[in-house]
């Protein structure tokens, strides 16, 4: 078998078929990169998952989870500003997070060099928005380099590593979730470990650092310099290319995903344009964006998301007095949704009806699969915390969501949690919702790395200005959504155990003064506290604990003896009340076509949490297979 | 060669990725230019979970265009039924594993589930081979896979690929007992 970890490592130039976001890995190994930092989010905690793979002692670099985005990129730039080459990563919702912090980047002199990881998602496969993140670049002067696939992401992650190192500003590595977690097989060049210097660099000569007052002019003209250099760099790059057809009439400026799939349609075309490929695309460079406006009579800007390059591009034909025409975003349908090749090929019959021959399309389609949205895994705690708070509550009673696997409580049969927005915000959301509001209690919902990540300021607000919400803490002791990455309340980081900051505690602390906790098998008994908590007419807090049951059963089964359990229904005793699949809605439990419920052996896990829902005492305590 | 597009997909937990992963190395083994994505992200929580494998010269994206899979392996009826008709062509394959993991609409009798002679009834119309495979003995439900896996061999579905690049595809992935265990399946079924 090939370890991960082995391969990432080799000193000599090899061939391997990854995804994406491991060659980034790869790429930070070669470019010294010496601290990484992140917080959780798709399309990039496979980065970590193939830090992983390395074991702590070998690995040439120190990579922390820190508590949220924001945190992860100071300690990142920290690290840059004493000598240390850094990278930090995160999705796209994530440099909102870390914005205020981000903004200020391009200001200093980064010694160590910077480069930013974006982990967008056009598409929104697995967030909460489609944002275009190159704004965020624009409005602070940093650089941005776009790949459209592994082997490019590994190439450009190395170029924008140096970029950042020798103009010691911050570079921003644009990825979307299909590049992440595109496989093909990369070339990899050697590599040697060079000795760490651990000397700290950090020198205020090498600043300002400190941007206050008069000191802010000089310090923003020095970052606008740097980026007008950098103008110049862009053109120079072999990162953009051109793809020549020797079409004079037609070009097509692109970049990233949308490229690939213009490929994939250009099949279908007999008279393929001209493709300027950006690997730049802040700035682009300027000289070829003019040049091939110049020996083109029309230009379509193939751009995913918002029309950032398409306004840089009209704006330069318009100062040069160009007679191009370019067609950038034709309708609003233009501006939504990831550029697929199916996408890319409309956008095209768009713009130049006559370009594309058709495809072969299915004639007789029929009938259509039932929808199948995600759901609470088998046993999932947060699936009997529902259970039991839908039974405290009325009708009228408002219940606010937070970021996370709970989230998916919204999700008929439960359907609680009914407003989100993003990380952290269910609390003081919730606060809003109770101003003047004597009949409707406000219950809000939030997980346990939430908490921590922005979790905490809603719950200080809410004390500070006596607000009455009840909180209830969906805490699982993981970062379950994405992949079970540990959190300050894990009671282990990424490197090693630490000591755990309990939810209790900090609540106490906090100056909480009603706290229940229960573990959420307890139903009845959570039924009762929130009733109770919710008649408090001040704030008061349930920790609603279960272990998150896929990593549990994950790590039962990976031991020796591991034995499988499962309920099973007494169809005797079963009244066919449905409580199980209407109200409970555990996957396991199968319809019949006669009616009987069955279990269904691949699904369910044992954890035996349904029992107690059977008003019929149908299902039986979990027993050995 | 043509290119060659392939779809996979189930349900979260079914064991897809390690599917993809083996088939996908193994055209790399018989020497085919390959590339693939996996859909992540809220996937593994009992939703649909999808691959693109395409193999070929003149690939670029990883994504296939809507209906022009050359073939669609589904681990779960329902969900051979959604890739027949979003991603299959017409005279193309279906290969799938009979089991049935009910959507949430179905469990709660606001959807029709889907039957085998549906599907059948389709492929036939559409002039798509049908492959339905279920093993009732098999112990391991994570092994289904494998199990369509040796299928997918017996009936040489892609073209180029042999059984040694399957067994090395595996042998890359796996070792110990998961290795011997998936070997030996593989073998016993695709010689069925
Ligand atoms: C700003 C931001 N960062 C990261 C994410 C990605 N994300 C989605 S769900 C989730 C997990 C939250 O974990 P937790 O609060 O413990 O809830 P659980 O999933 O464990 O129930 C994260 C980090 C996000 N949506 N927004």
């Amino acid at each position: 078998m090939k370890t991960l970890g082995e391969i990432l490592l080799k000193q000599t130039p090899f061939s391997e078929i990854v995804m994406g976001n491991t060659a980034l890995v790869r790429a930070m190994i070669e470019s010294h990169t010496r601290v990484i930092t992140s917080y959780p989010g798709s399309p990039t905690p496979e980065i970590a998952e193939a830090i992983r793979a390395i074991p702590k002692e070998k690995r040439p670099f120190y990579f922390e989870f820190s508590v949220n985005e924001k945190v992860a990129t100071e300690v990142a730039y920290g690290a840059a500003v004493n000598g240390h080459l850094a990278t930090v990563f995160f999705k796209s919702v994530g440099l909102n997070v870390a914005a205020d912090t981000f903004v200020q980047l391009s200001l200093m002199n980064i010694i160590g060099g910077m480069v930013i990881v974006l982990g967008d998602d056009p598409g929104a496969n697995s967030s909460q928005n489609e944002q275009d993140n190159r704004h965020y670049a624009c409005l602070s002067y940093t650089p941005v380099f776009e790949p459209a696939s592994p082997t490019e992401i590994y190439t450009f992650y190395k170029a924008a590593a140096k970029l950042s190192k020798d103009k010691g500003m911050p570079v921003i590595l644009r990825l979307t979730t299909h590049i992440c977690h595109a496989k093909e097989k990369i070339d990899f060049q050697g590599w040697h470990d060079r000795e760490l210097d651990k000397t700290p660099r950090f020198d205020t000569k090498n600043g300002p650092y400190v941007p206050i007052a008069a000191d802010v002019f000089p310090m923003k003209r020095k970052a606008l310099q740097r980026l007008e250099t950098v103008e110049k760099y862009a053109d120079q790059s072999p990162l953009n290319q051109i793809f020549d057809h020797g079409n004079s009439n037609r070009g097509v400026i692109t970049m990233g995903l949308p490229f690939l799939s213009l490929m994939d349609v250009l099949e279908f075309a007999d008279n393929k344009p001209d493709i300027l490929k950006l690997g730049m695309v802040y700035p682009i460079p300027v000289k070829m964006v003019e040049d091939f406006l110049r020996v083109h009579i029309e230009v379509k800007i193939l751009e995913e998301l918002d029309n950032v390059i398409e306004k840089e591009i009209k704006k330069l034909a318009y100062d040069r007095q160009l007679s191009t025409k370019i067609f950038g975003k034709m309708d609003l349908e233009d501006w939504i949704g990831e550029y697929t090749p199916d996408k890319v090929f409309e956008i095209l019959k768009k713009t130049w009806p006559d370009l594309l021959t058709a495809m072969d399309a299915p004639k007789d389609m029929v009938s259509s699969a039932p929808a199948r949205p995600p759901q609470m895994c088998p046993g999932c705690g947060h699936r009997s915390a529902f259970h039991a708070i839908k039974k405290a509550l009325r009708d009228t009673d408002i219940t606010v969501a937070d970021i996370g696997c709970h989230t998916l409580g919204f999700l008929p049969p439960y359907q609680m949690g009914e407003l989100l927005m993003c990380m952290g915000a269910s609390t003081a959301m919730g606060s809003g919702l109770s101003l003047f509001n004597d009949t409707r209690n406000v219950v809000v919902f939030l997980g346990d790395s939430t908490f921590f990540h922005a979790g905490l300021p809603g719950i200080i607000n809410a004390l500070f200005n006596n607000h009455n919400v009840t909180l209830i803490l969906m805490e699982n002791g993981t970062t379950a959504m994405t992949g079970h990455q540990d959190h300050a309340a894990s009671g282990q980081n990424f490197n090693e155990p630490t000591d755990k900051i309990p939810l209790r505690r900090v609540l106490e602390g906090l100056g909480v003064r009603h706290i229940y906790e229960i573990d959420t098998y307890q139903q009845a008994k959570l039924t009762e506290m929130v009733k109770d908590a919710i008649n408090i007419k001040e704030f008061s807090a349930v920790i609603a604990r279960h272990p998150c049951m896929l990593k549990f059963t994950r790590e039962q089964r990976r031991k020796p003896g591991y034995q499988p359990r499962r309920v099973d229904i007494d169809q005797q005793k079963c009244h066919r009340l449905y409580e199980c699949i209407r109200d409970f809605g555990c996957p396991t439990f199968t319809q019949m076509a006669d009616g009987r419920i069955e279990i269904h052996p691949d699904l369910c896990i044992g954890d035996g949490s349904c029992v107690q829902t059977c008003p019929s005492e149908a299902i039986s305590m979990p027993k050995v297979v | 060669m043509k290119s060659f597009n392939i779809y996979l997909t189930g349900v979260g937990g079914q064991g897809i990725g390690l599917l993809s992963e083996i088939l996908l190395r193994s055209a790399d083994h018989a020497g085919l230019k390959v590339k693939a994505v996996d859909t992540h992200g809220l996937a593994q929580r009992g939703g649909v979970v999808i691959s693109h494998l395409r193999f070929g010269e003149k690939v670029f994206s990883p994504l296939i265009f809507r209906n022009q899979a050359d073939l669609v392996i589904a681990l779960e009826r329902h969900e051979a039924l959604r890739g027949l008709n979003s991603a299959l062509k017409d005279n193309g394959t279906l290969i799938y594993y009979d089991t049935v993991w009910q959507p949430l609409e179905v469990r709660i009798n606001s959807a029709d589930p889907v039957t085998k002679e549906m599907i059948q009834r389709i492929c036939r119309k559409r002039n798509i081979r049908d492959l339905p495979i279920f093993k009732a003995d098999l112990k391991d439900a994570r092994m289904q896979n494998m199990v369509v896996l040796a299928n997918i061999e017996r009936n040489k579905l892609i073209p180029g690929i042999k059984k040694e690049h399957y067994d090395e595809a595996m042998k890359d992935l796996m070792q110990g007992t998961m290795l011997k265990t998936n070997l030996k399946l593989f073998e016993e079924e695709r010689r069925r």
